[in-house]
């Protein structure tokens, strides 16, 4: 089977996180980027089911330049190829102008599977992948927890989450946009090995108009929505919080506890 | 003709999903400040008396779709049934609770009408460039206001907690059925079992004091500490996501135990105490805690939106605090 696997670079959520000076998106200088936490599991199932199959799997990301360094991680971890949509006119967009490039960069490579995360650490719209599907025209799922591929790639048998701790077991045709959710398998680590063919590997970086897509289609052009401003949320009326080393705070905590919220 | 506001009504085992009615307070305030008004729709199979609780709220129509294909939940159906009526009646605004099942299906929708998708919100302004919208980011740490540039119905989904229900409005809407619903709707998805998730044995629900743990403990290997302040608080242990997905909370015999997680996708609980060490605070976990009646956090980072809806905090590090707290409560209670 050839699989496509969808990443997204984010940033780290330990990192200090600031407002960049046109109040519209953070400051990215000095911050730190990983692969979006559902994503890496995905990539796992990518890498575990063209091994089961004997196919491999093309890692796609849109991005600016830094998001090579994840292409990078993704190849060192045993996919066979990457392709960076990286070209200016990608950049920029909501879940629907992304789903457009995605898609077509999808269509362009040929795939029987794509395998995304459920939602993006950063921006979270959980929209984009189930776009890309309505592009290509396929079913997908949101939430998936656990996947079999079933009948040499024809159907495949998908765990989905519902809430409240219950899951639902359904089958979907092939091919399928389907959309992990963290934890449904446990992500591998990359080999000295795997990090040293992976330098060896293409990284493909398609125009726009190499994958036959108008630019006005694409990016903040293409999109619906505009971010107006991000800030820190107002806190409330927030915590009391308790100063001191740690033996004193904790001390001042347990009193608290029992004197003012009587709930010890 | 005014604006009209529909509301998708989300279901299950013959009940309005609490979510449905947080939905139906997000659009009558919608609609109030639109000066348009409001609709419910409601789709499934052998609907019988949810069309009673559905209509009775404030509603100008409630549109209903009873049909087979809509027995179990599935995307091509439901997209199949709502897109021609949405195109036909051209709301300004399409609402639908954030949950695990409209954001399932509501961006093909979005897709099918190229209408613009707000999900994930969780508060609105009427400016003077129109609706601008509120939605957490980067997992609640930030909030973003986003606006529709674009013309044409929005399709967007509300956050559990951001429009209490108790704030919709009771009424006794006129049922109707859904116009232009084409015939033959098929089901992209062949249902074969629903599954609790991990063993029932575990049942935070009840507990009166819970020790959480989340992502900063850092490791498998560290989680004795709170094992420990948990006994001496005769507390139970939760967890959030990260923790249980990584694998670091083990039972006796080796596994994870996934029926501790805390949260939209695990057990909503409502303990006396609820300590959380090194949980950031993102609106998954939250929905599931916020109902403790005291909640303490312990966090190395002043901003994690945690310490906005507790009670107590303290800025640390919890492998210090921790054991200093074991301590002070052994003290106490010793
Ligand atoms: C559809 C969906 C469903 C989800 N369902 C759930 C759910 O049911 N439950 C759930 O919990 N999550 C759920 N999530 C995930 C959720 O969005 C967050 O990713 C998750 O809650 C974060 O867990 P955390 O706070 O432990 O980790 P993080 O967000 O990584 O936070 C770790 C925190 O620890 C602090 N820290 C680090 N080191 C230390 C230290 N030494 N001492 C003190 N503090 C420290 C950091 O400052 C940070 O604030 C869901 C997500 C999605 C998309
Ligand atoms: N820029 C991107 N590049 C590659 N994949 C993406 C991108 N944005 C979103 N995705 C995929 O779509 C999923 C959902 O993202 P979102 O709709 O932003 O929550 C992610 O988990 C990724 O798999």
């Amino acid at each position: 089977m050839r699989i496509a696997v969808c990443i997204k670079q984010v940033p780290d959520t330990e990192a200090r996180l600031r407002v960049a000076k046109d109040g519209k998106w953070l400051d990215e200088e000095d911050l730190r980027f990983v692969i979006n936490e559902s994503d890496e599991y995905a990539v796992e199932e990518a890498l575990t089911w063209a091994e089961k199959t004997g196919g491999e799997v093309v890692i796609i990301s849109l991005g600016p330049a830094r998001v090579q360094e994840a292409l990078r991680k993704g190849l060192a971890l045993g996919a066979a190829k990457a392709i960076h949509l990286v070209d200016e006119a990608y950049q920029g967009g909501d879940a629907r102008a992304t789903a457009v490039a995605l898609a077509a960069a999808i269509q362009n490579e040929g795939a029987d599977l794509v395998l995304t995360g459920s939602q993006s650490d950063d921006v979270g719209y959980g929209s984009t992948a189930s776009l890309v599907a309505g592009h290509l025209g396929w079913p997908h799922a949101w939430l998936v927890m656990g996947l079999e591929v079933e009948e040499g790639g024809a159907t495949a048998k998908v765990t989905r989450e519902m809430e409240s701790g219950m899951n639902e077991v359904f089958r979907l045709t092939l091919p399928a946009v389907i959309e992990v959710q963290a934890g449904i398998n446990h992500p591998r680590y990359a080999s000295l090995k795997g990090i040293m063919k992976a330098k060896r590997k293409p990284i493909d970086k398609p125009t726009p108009a190499e994958l036959g897509l108008d630019a006005a289609s694409l990016g903040a052009a293409g999109s619906h929505l505009e971010i107006l401003e991000i800030a820190f949320p107002d806190s409330g009326d927030g915590a009391q919080m308790i100063e001191g080393d740690a033996a004193a705070a904790a001390k001042e905590l347990v009193e608290k506890l029992q004197k003012e919220a009587r709930v010890l | 003709m005014s604006e009209q506001v529909w509301v998708v009504l989300q279901h299950r085992e013959g009940k309005l999903h609490r979510m449905s009615k947080e939905a139906i307070a997000a659009g009558q305030r919608l609609a109030g400040e639109i000066g348009g008004t409001v609709s419910g729709v409601l789709l499934g199979s052998g609907l019988g008396d949810l069309v009673a609780q559905a209509s009775a709220f404030d509603l100008a129509t409630l549109y209903t779709v009873d049909d087979s294909a809509l027995q179990d939940y599935n995307p091509g159906a439901y997209v199949a049934a709502l897109t021609p009526a949405i195109r036909e009646q051209a709301p300004a605004f399409v609402v639908f609770p954030h949950t695990y099942q409209s954001v399932d299906y509501f961006p093909r929708l979005g897709q099918a009408l190229d209408a613009a998708l707000v999900p994930e919100v969780i508060g609105f302004e009427n400016g003077a460039d129109g609706l601008i919208w509120q939605r957490p980011i980067l997992g609640g740490k930030l909030q973003a206001r986003v606006r529709v540039k674009t013309s044409g119905t929005v399709l967007l989904s509300v956050q559990s907690g951001a429009f209490p229900a108790d704030g919709a409005a009771a009424g006794q809407a006129d049922v109707e059925p859904l116009p232009s619903v084409p015939s033959g709707l098929t089901s992209d998805r062949e249902i074969l079992e629903v599954q609790q998730v991990g063993d029932d044995q575990v049942d935070l629900t009840k507990a009166d004091v819970i020790v959480a743990i989340g992502r900063g403990v850092g490791g498998a290997d560290k989680v004795e500490s709170l094992r420990e302040l948990a006994k001496v608080l005769g507390a139970d242990i939760g967890a959030s996501r990260p923790v249980i997905d990584n694998g670091w909370l083990l039972d006796a015999d080796g596994n994870v135990e996934r029926e501790r997680q805390i949260g939209s996708s695990g057990q909503t609980v409502a303990p006396k105490l609820y300590i959380a060490a090194g949980i950031s605070g993102a609106i998954q976990h939250l929905v599931g805690m916020k109902g403790a009646t005291c909640i303490v956090a312990i966090n190395k980072d002043a901003t994690a939106p945690i310490f906005n809806i507790a009670h107590y905090g303290i800025v640390g590090d919890l492998h210090e605090i921790v054991p200093a707290l074991t301590e002070a409560v052994a003290a106490v209670k010793g």
